[in-house]
């Protein structure tokens, strides 16, 4: 069922809140254990009201799930815990929906959205990182089985993940782009080493992860053998969904920092970081206006292709604003809060230090698509320019130079 | 139509960013209507077939460099000159959203054409000069002289500048570089006498009226008709022969008085705000079309066997400049909305604005002929035209330096010192 009209639109809203009453009132949440109740709300169709009837949802607008987890939050009843599995939800989930088989989707959306199982992206490697399509992690066919090996990087969340969206090259006798094979792998399985990889901040956000000769039956195969390409197209689509989706306040931002520093210290203050304030500030405030402009496009229906452009300018804001902040708490901006070796659950713009948040900026530029690959995306998709000349479409992989 | 007049933003200033905060998130519709566009394709279609680049480019070097018949085809066909002015005075009773689209198709076309002068500046400067009266010669709403000044510029008939340099900045202290004098036996009354001169004034060649701020006790706002005895309007060979500006100079001139003391201050200043946030818009539609113009070329042209537009270092600077597009629409966009919605924190917004759309206007217009490289440099291309309006609109109604350095005191980030 879809729904169209506003007065539908309505109706539907009206009865999901009644659903919700009804489910809560033969699951107490009171009596019964977290798990126990997340995974009647799946069964109940109260998950993810926008994904099919017998997944978690009941085929309804995304925009409806607001009411549910509204009408849940006011019960304070459980949640699914999203924060733990923000990959999961936002990359695996539609990946399966879009290209899994019917047995895929039952045996994984449910532990995957009530948290039982937590998903990790094992798509770059050492020699494939803007350049994801040239990876060299080989998938051998052996019967009804596969045989992985190689070396993945930058995985958030490798350590306490149960399953990974893994993409492979099956065929290095095709171009690039052809001979690739996208599979669900279950991390427990033997030949699978997790290493922290620690970052210039000191901790370790991310992980590399190695494979030998790791077993993943056929079965757990995603989209047909030489469509991992696009597979994995449609994963890192809804990374970009995921982005920037959210509004905040005047200052809401790390500007807003920077400024509540310079007001409290007059003592700081120079001309020459005066003008940088001031510049900082009017960016920071003129992007907030972008993202917000953006957001009353897509509302009314006009989407517009601004949005490629938030991140680039997200990005250099960011270190600028940090950079900045160093710079203005002088002697105390030469200590650093911590330099051990810990595991994090995400980067920290705000519990940390000026010192942490100058150097992790850094990544803001390189995580999620370079500036500079975001900016060859502007200029051939939002602009019309040509391609970039290439060498390596239509040679088979194995003879490309690297 | 308060929003000319309401100066409440000054007021409000110290607490602009704790305002907001509280109630940050509902900010103004900041995307383009449907009669916006309407507007828009009306405007474009006009300056398409009246004011080719080439057209425009030869006027500069004629002794009429505002094209007065394409602005009587603009004003009275399309009706931009009396946009802001009340329907009762014979104008459109329209928002600053409608002014702002009309200007960013002006800066597209580089059309020279007195809008800002006098579409923008002097009529917010009369619009509030009549809401707050003081000159005590109206005697009913609708009467007196800027009501009368009002709608002849609505209908088209006749054109009015504020007498103040271009470069202006809103806000600052207005120092007035005209005298009030003794009035002569003869005159009428309620007639003055002004003396005094202001350097490079825009849009005051072709305007049949000048309003003029004026020292004495108490100061004031005048009217002083373009042909009166004792004004002279000398030309200046300007950057942008596509606005060029003139030096008045008064002797004795007869002036009507339109508003007198502090009041004579606020509309001034209300006007020189405005005129900076449809500045912006303008330098927005200047930087968009330069963008297309150039996307355009480097698709088309060929080096070493390729399209230019092919090769990164191309590619990355028009990306570059495609986001401070979207970033600087974004800014005039939300400048608008304030200006319309008497928002208290339009004076923040017309900052915003005029920053980040002067930096624009300023990079459009440097870009535009270095990635047309040698044909870019020539007389007979359109990038001169550009470079030249972006570079003195960006002087204009003040530099993006000074918008961001009243920004201190706007957002509460004060200079080493205080």
């Amino acid at each position: 069922m879809r729904v169209t009209g506003h007065a539908n639109g309505e109706a539907t809203e009206a009865g999901l809140r009644a659903q919700v009453r009804e489910f809560l009132a033969a699951h107490d949440p009171a009596t019964m254990g977290r798990l126990e109740f997340v995974r009647a709300r799946f069964d109940a169709g109260l998950a993810w009201v926008h994904y099919p009837a017998g997944l978690g949802g009941q085929g309804l607008s995304r925009t409806l799930q607001k009411v549910v987890d509204a009408e849940f939050a006011a019960a304070s009843a459980p949640t699914n815990r999203p924060e733990r599995n923000g990959i999961g939800l936002g990359m695996a989930a539609p990946t399966i929906l879009a290209f899994g088989t019917d047995e895929q989707k039952r045996r994984w959306l449910r532990p995957l959205w009530t948290g039982e199982e937590i998903w990790c992206q094992l798509f770059s490697e050492p020699g494939a990182g803007s350049d994801l399509a040239n990876l060299a992690t080989r998938a051998v066919r052996d019967g009804d089985r596969w045989v992985v090996s190689g070396q993945k990087v930058w995985t958030s969340s490798a350590h306490i993940a149960s399953r990974a969206m893994l993409v492979t090259r099956t065929d290095p006798d095709q171009p690039k782009h052809k001979g690739l094979t996208y599979f669900g792998l279950d991390m427990k399985a033997p030949g699978i080493e997790v290493r922290p990889l620690r970052q210039a901040t000191g901790e370790a956000e991310f992980n590399e992860v190695f494979l030998t000769d790791v077993v993943v039956p056929d079965a757990d195969r995603i989209g047909a053998v030489g469509q991992g390409w696009a597979v994995s197209t449609a994963t890192l689509m809804n990374e970009r969904v995921a982005l920037g989706a959210f509004t905040f306040p005047r200052e809401g931002g790390m500007i807003g920092v920077s400024a509540a520093t310079w007001r409290q210290r007059p003592e700081l203050r120079t001309p020459g970081l005066h003008e940088r304030l001031l510049r900082l500030w009017a960016a920071a405030e003129v992007s907030r206006l972008a993202g917000e402009r953006l957001r009353q496009q897509l509302a009314a229906g006009q989407p517009g292709p601004e949005g490629s452009g938030a991140k680039l300018v997200f990005a250099r804001l960011n270190q600028e604003i940090a950079d900045f902040q160093v710079e203005l708490l002088g002697t105390e901006g030469l200590s650093y809060g911590d330099w051990t070796m810990h595991r994090p659950d995400g980067a920290d713009y705000y519990g940390r230090d000026a010192g942490y948040r100058f150097l992790r900026s850094k990544g803001n530029s390189i995580e999620g698509g370079t500036s500079e690959i975001l900016r060859n995306i502007i200029a051939e998709r939002v602009l019309g320019l040509p391609p970039e000349i290439r060498l390596d479409k239509d040679k088979p992989w194995k003879d490309l130079p690297r | 139509m308060t929003q000319h007049v309401s100066d409440r933003a000054a007021a409000a200033q110290p607490a602009a960013v704790a305002a907001e905060a509280g109630d940050a998130i509902r900010l103004p519709d900041m995307i383009y209507s449907e009669q916006e566009a309407e507007l828009r394709s009306a405007v474009r279609s006009v300056l398409d077939d009246l004011a080719p680049f080439e057209a425009v480019l030869a006027r500069t070097e004629t002794a009429q460099t505002y094209d007065m018949a394409l602005w009587k085809t603009l004003a009275a066909d399309i009706g931009c000159a009396g946009l802001l002015i009340p329907e009762a005075l014979g104008g459109a009773g329209a928002s600053f959203r409608e002014a702002a689209v009309v200007a960013e198709e002006l800066g597209r076309s580089v059309a020279p054409v007195p809008y800002l002068g006098s579409a923008v500046l002097a009529t917010v400067a009369l619009l509030s000069a009549l809401e707050v009266g003081g000159s005590g010669e109206a005697d009913q709403p609708g009467s007196g002289p800027a009501a009368e000044l009002l709608t002849e510029l609505a209908a088209g008939t006749a054109t009015a500048a504020l007498a103040v340099p271009f470069a202006s900045m809103p806000g600052a202290g207005l120092e007035p570089t005209v005298r009030i004098g003794p009035a002569e036996p003869h005159d009428a009354v309620g007639t003055y006498r002004l003396s005094g001169s202001v350097p490079a004034v825009a849009d005051a060649l072709p305007a049949g009226a000048l309003l003029v701020h004026a020292d004495g006790v108490p100061p004031g706002l005048f009217a002083v008709r373009a042909d009166a005895a004792g004004l002279t309007r000398a030309p200046v060979v300007s950057l942008d022969m596509t606005r060029q500006l003139c030096d008045l100079t008064l002797a004795n001139v007869p002036a009507a008085r339109l508003t007198a003391g502090r009041q004579a201050e606020l509309t001034v200043a209300a006007a020189l705000r405005a005129g900076a946030a449809m500045l912006a818009a303008e330098q927005l539609g200047l930087a968009d079309r330069a963008l297309e113009i150039t996307l355009a070329y480097v698709k088309q042209r060929y080096q070493f066997a390729r399209p230019v537009g092919s090769f990164q270092a191309v590619k990355h600077r028009l990306a570059d400049w495609w986001v401070a597009v979207t970033q600087a629409r974004a800014a005039s966009r939300y400048a608008a909305a304030c200006l319309a919605d008497a928002s208290d924190d339009a004076a923040v917004a017309v900052a915003l604005a005029k920053a980040a759309c002067s930096d624009t206007a300023l990079l459009a217009g440097q870009e535009m002929i270095q990635l047309h490289g040698g044909i870019g440099f020539t007389w007979e291309h359109p990038g001169h035209l550009f470079l030249k309006r972006a570079k003195s609109t960006s002087i204009g109604l003040g530099t993006a330096d000074r918008h961001r350095a009243s920004l201190a005191r706007l957002a509460d980030l004060p200079p080493p010192g205080y």
